[in-house]
């Protein structure tokens, strides 16, 4: 018979053993690097991001790819003139000229893997020395990105008091935008090059975030040229970042050129600089001199832009892209059955919306929309915005607020939207993000809707657990991490229940439905589904943000 | 963790069709079959070459299989099968065995094991279910660490019977166990463990066993199925002495088969006896750690037709060393993958390969702050200050110097074509390297093993377990 001390000492020392084993010097080793002051974790943290890319480089890659080679073979192999007139494959330059010079530059490094992609005859080449370059340079180029991502964690206002590493605003912006899930989806599996892009996007957010800090940042005024320059090349590279011109020029014009305010805070004419517009207005022409400049002396203008804005698509993508139309065309099919049924509609043209190939269409019920409608559309969404960061300027923060609100609304409105615009208006919200508590909670929804709206792009069984593990992965991660920030929860109910929905969403579209008989004949309802259940998501985000930029603040913040 | 479940998708021949053949004949042909040459089973044709578990766990696949789609495990005519959709749910059995059996005896330790390129690339890329045998032996380990001896006894044997190498880490087990029981005295409470134990790996033995007791012949056959004596030394190119030796001296061919059986047995059982005998009278849990690296590796170094992909089984020891000496143990896991390089090259994973060790590298360097802890003090060499007197030497150069030729050799294998009189030149390259560092770190985990005092009569070892 054991006495109970005896009984008590052996639990006790099961217990020290137990600790022992549990806890080992390793997880101190690992607390204590990453508690360092330095910026030692950024290195390693944009690495292993790195890692992860070059072990994709095998997987699935979509038309995109050879969309690029292409492109990477017209600019080696004929002259410049012949540039935008070239038609040998389906896949023609649609992106302004300064792209074309970045493609020909390129192709340069690429003859040295494999000459013969660079032959424009050889449609749908894709040796896996062609893979590998391209795969490569995509991840070479994102060196950009990595940079601007450090200049925005550079410039991110955090409380003070001294904090582990992990719970810093800086490091969990670092991790939300390097290992975001949107962007290892889109360029290194599906193949585009939206790091490099965005990158010099989000370089030029931080330049004029960073106007503000005399002490770090001591050539203050000289940041918003530089912004601005980095924002025409950006338009150089690709015009669809013309929908958030209006904000920059808004801002630019509304922050920079007009030196003083009046005391409460709207506009004082008088203080117009012309210098600082002119020098404003000459880096502006000058980029898209370059850039257009051979383009015009050649006469090739017109034919330029022709390509540049192809209209001849369809109001949606082959996907639907979670926006308004998605949801206006859902209720015009809705409508149109329900017409019939009820016998007020006599017949309907049979159109197949989702088809594999962009075609017109005409709505059934509700007006069609033409491509000037949904410009109109657009400009008139963005209009409150971009008024209310011209009466009432709440500095470069309120200037990234109607950055995204502008980018959202091209989004919604848009003629012809891929879903992946939707990492226009993440990223530059995740810098948002990290520093008001409504803009996490804003971020959450958009970010996990927008990002589980992109599943449809990578159709293939073998990606399948690559793009459920990432997704998983990123959500769980930003949900945690900003928790942690906030200290408390960020979304309400009706909101939690919405996102648990996406799971639901996607058990039923890849699970039930296939066993179910309707799969023959009506094949679209799963792509359906996803867009409007999706679109309610970007679309409530869409109303909130908005609300956040026309709520009046109670002081207006320095510039 | 879960980032790195993709390793590159390359094509898959070999093991993946070995797996999925044996899916193929547990799931089709009774159990009295499997192991027989009949007209059915082709044993020449990937047959079946582990202990019952490995058959058990192939019939649990091979119905799951049937019921997603029964083209893929029909007798005969699925022989080479392949799809996307196939090779997807031979991946996510793995996952799910990962999942089941590795990830949550690893979440217990050590999350930096997870990191270890060498599991994730022979079971995802070159495809086999190491992560089963060795959780299983994890799960030993833990079992018996936290003094619950009859679970982890119960565990380890599971693994012995789903690969029969396992039987590499036996030596460390029973002399643990054994050394515990005569601690506790065999006249009362030791005797009373032994007993126990042995009831519970018999009683498991010969559960696993059932299907087969019934005829000494089918015994005999499993037997002769996992241990085929008659393969010879080793094959292909291997990171042990035997092939290492061939170089100098051709003893395969010198030697007849028998000889080389007797020699390899008793070179064996040499290198693990200084080990285990140490373990015997001192049976604490940091001596098991050691027991199990230096046993598993001499068997590794010294054992009879060994295949490369077996220095998984001293590398998982290692693993767990990571917190206590994690220069030794980064440096041996980085040669255990490089050492795998051929069979990596063979299966067209070499960028995968490259990404993982690096990143490996680059991590375990970065978070464990490895090359810090190169003092005397913390290799546990202090007690060896005594008797020998060791050359100040700086490890952190040396380890690099190490890695870089490592990645040399990596590249050279891969862009440069071996001249035309040695065309094993590379791999051969490799393995004599790979060996040479397997016999340095064999040396030193002996070393800091038996160089450790005694326990004293009384007092509780200070030394950390």
């Amino acid at each position: 018979m054991r006495s109970a001390n005896q009984i008590e000492r052996r639990r006790q020392r099961r217990r020290r053993r137990r600790r022992r084993i549990l806890s080992s010097g390793l997880y101190n080793t690992v607390m204590a690097a990453s508690t360092a002051d330095s910026w030692s974790w950024f290195p390693a943290l944009a690495l292993g991001v790195s890692f992860l890319k070059c072990l994709m480089i095998n997987s699935y890659h979509s038309t995109d790819f050879e969309v690029h080679r292409n492109w990477l073979a017209i600019t080696h192999s004929l002259p410049v003139s012949k540039w935008y007139h070239e038609s040998t494959s389906e896949w023609t330059l649609d992106y302004p000229p300064l792209f074309a010079w970045f493609e020909y530059g390129l192709s340069h490094v690429a003859q040295h893997f494999d000459k013969k992609m660079l032959v424009v005859q050889n449609l749908g080449y894709a040796s896996p020395a062609t893979v590998l370059f391209q795969r490569l340079s995509v991840i070479a180029t994102d060196v950009v990105f990595i940079y601007a991502v450090r200049e925005c964690c550079r410039s991110v206002r955090e409380e003070k008091g001294s904090k582990d590493l992990l719970v810093r605003p800086y490091f969990i912006l670092a991790a939300l935008l390097l290992w975001n899930y949107g962007l290892l989806i889109v360029d290194h599996i599906h193949f585009q090059y939206n790091g490099f892009l965005c990158g010099i996007l989000l370089l030029s957010v931080a330049r004029h975030l960073q106007v503000g800090n005399f002490i770090t940042f001591p050539f203050e005024q000289g940041r918003h040229l530089e912004g601005a320059f980095l924002f025409a090349v950006l338009l150089n590279l690709k015009h669809i970042y013309l929908y958030i011109a209006p904000a920059y020029g808004i801002f630019l014009l509304r922050s920079y050129c007009f030196t003083k305010d009046n005391t409460d805070g709207s506009v004082r004419w008088s203080s117009l600089s012309l210098v600082r517009l002119i020098a404003l207005g000459s880096i502006v022409i000058s980029v898209c001199a370059l850039s257009f400049g051979p383009f015009i002396a050649m006469g090739q203008l017109p034919q330029v832009l022709s390509r540049l804005f192809p209209f001849k698509r369809g109001l949606c993508h082959a996907y639907w892209a979670p926006n308004i139309w998605a949801l206006y065309n859902v209720v015009d099919k809705a409508l149109s059955v329900l017409g019939l049924r009820l016998k007020l509609l006599a017949n309907l043209p049979k159109a197949s919306m989702t088809g594999g190939l962009v075609q017109e269409f005409q709505h059934s019920v509700l007006p069609s929309v033409s491509p000037s409608a949904t410009l109109i559309c657009t400009l008139v969404s963005i209009l409150p915005a971009v008024l209310s960061i011209w009466r009432c300027p709440r500095g470069a923060r309120g200037f990234l607020r109607c950055l995204v609100v502008c980018a959202l609304c091209s989004f919604m409105f848009g003629w012809h939207v891929h879903e992946k615009a939707i990492l226009m208006a993440i990223l530059p919200l995740s810098v948002l993000a990290v520093e008001s508590r409504e803009d996490a909670g804003i971020f959450l929804m958009l970010a996990t809707t927008g990002h589980y709206s992109l599943f449809p792009l990578l159709f293939t069984a073998t990606e399948m657990p690559t793009k459920v593990l990432l997704i998983l992965l990123f959500t769980l991660y930003s949900f945690t991490s900003l928790k942690k920030l906030f200290r408390g929860f960020l979304l309400n109910t009706l909101e939690v229940t919405y996102l648990l929905g996406l799971i639901a969403v996607e058990i039923i579209c890849e699970v039930v439905y296939p066993l179910l008989p309707w799969k023959q004949t009506l094949p679209f309802v799963t792509l359906l589904a996803k867009s409007v259940y999706c679109s309610l998501g970007v679309s409530y985000s869409f109303i909130r943000l908005y609300l956040s930029i026309l709520r009046p603040t109670d002081k207006p913040k320095e510039l | 963790k879960d980032r790195h479940k993709r390793a590159g998708k390359p094509p898959m021949f070999g093991d993946y069709e070995a797996q999925r053949h044996w899916q193929e004949i547990t799931y089709n042909l009774p159990v009295h079959e499997w192991y027989f040459n009949t007209t059915d089973n082709n044993l020449n044709y990937w047959g079946l070459d582990y202990p019952p578990l490995t058959a058990y766990h192939s019939l649990l696949c091979g119905h799951v299989a049937s019921l997603i789609n029964p083209d893929w495990v029909e007798l005969h005519t699925s022989q080479g099968f392949e799809s996307s959709a196939h090779k997807l749910f031979m991946r996510a059995t793995v996952l799910i065995a990962d999942l089941l059996m590795y990830v949550p005896a690893v979440v217990c330790l050590v999350l930096c094991i997870l990191l270890y390129p060498g599991l994730i690339l022979i079971d995802y890329g070159h495809f086999q279910y190491n992560s089963i045998s060795l959780g299983l032996a994890l799960w030993g380990v833990l079992g018996l660490g936290l003094g619950w001896d009859m679970l982890g006894s119960l565990a380890f044997v599971l693994a012995v019977n789903y690969k029969q190498m396992e039987l590499y880490h036996s030596l460390p087990f029973f002399c643990y166990l054994l050394g515990k029981c005569f601690k506790q005295g065999m006249a009362g409470r030791g005797l009373f463990l032994l007993v126990k134990i042995a009831v519970t790996v018999l009683v498991t033995f010969t559960l696993c066993w059932l299907p087969f007791l019934t005829d000494p012949g089918q015994v005999l056959q499993v037997l002769h199925r996992l241990f085929p004596v008659g393969r010879g030394l080793f094959e292909d190119k291997v990171a042990n002495t035997w092939c290492s030796l061939n170089v100098l001296i051709k003893i395969k061919t010198i030697l007849s088969t028998d000889t080389q059986l007797y020699l390899s047995l008793a070179a064996t059982l040499l290198a693990a006896l200084p080990s285990s005998i140490k373990l015997l009278t001192k049976p604490t849990l940091w001596q098991f750690k050691l027991a199990l690296v230096n046993s598993s590796l001499a068997f590794f170094l010294f054992s009879f037709q060994v295949h490369e992909k077996s220095i998984l089984l001293p590398a998982l020891p290692v693993c767990l060393l990571l917190g206590d000496l994690p220069l030794p143990a980064v440096w041996f896991l980085q040669a255990s993958t490089f050492s795998m390089l051929p069979l990596f090259l063979k299966d067209g994973l070499f960028v995968p390969y490259a990404v993982t060790s690096s990143a490996f590298v680059f991590y375990s360097v970065y978070l464990l702050s490895a090359l810090e802890h190169s003092s005397e003090e913390e290799l546990r060499l202090r007690p060896v200050r005594r008797l020998v007197c060791l050359p100040r030497v700086d490890l952190g150069r040396i380890f690099y110097l190490s890695v870089a030729a490592m990645a040399g050799l990596s590249f050279m294998s891969v862009a440069l074509a071996p001249p035309a009189r040695l065309p094993d030149l590379f791999p051969l390259l490799v393995s004599v390297f790979s060996f040479l560092h397997f016999l340095g770190l064999l040396l030193y985990f002996n070393v800091v093993q038996i160089a450790e005092p005694p326990s004293p009569r009384r007092k509780n070892p200070k030394k950390t377990e």
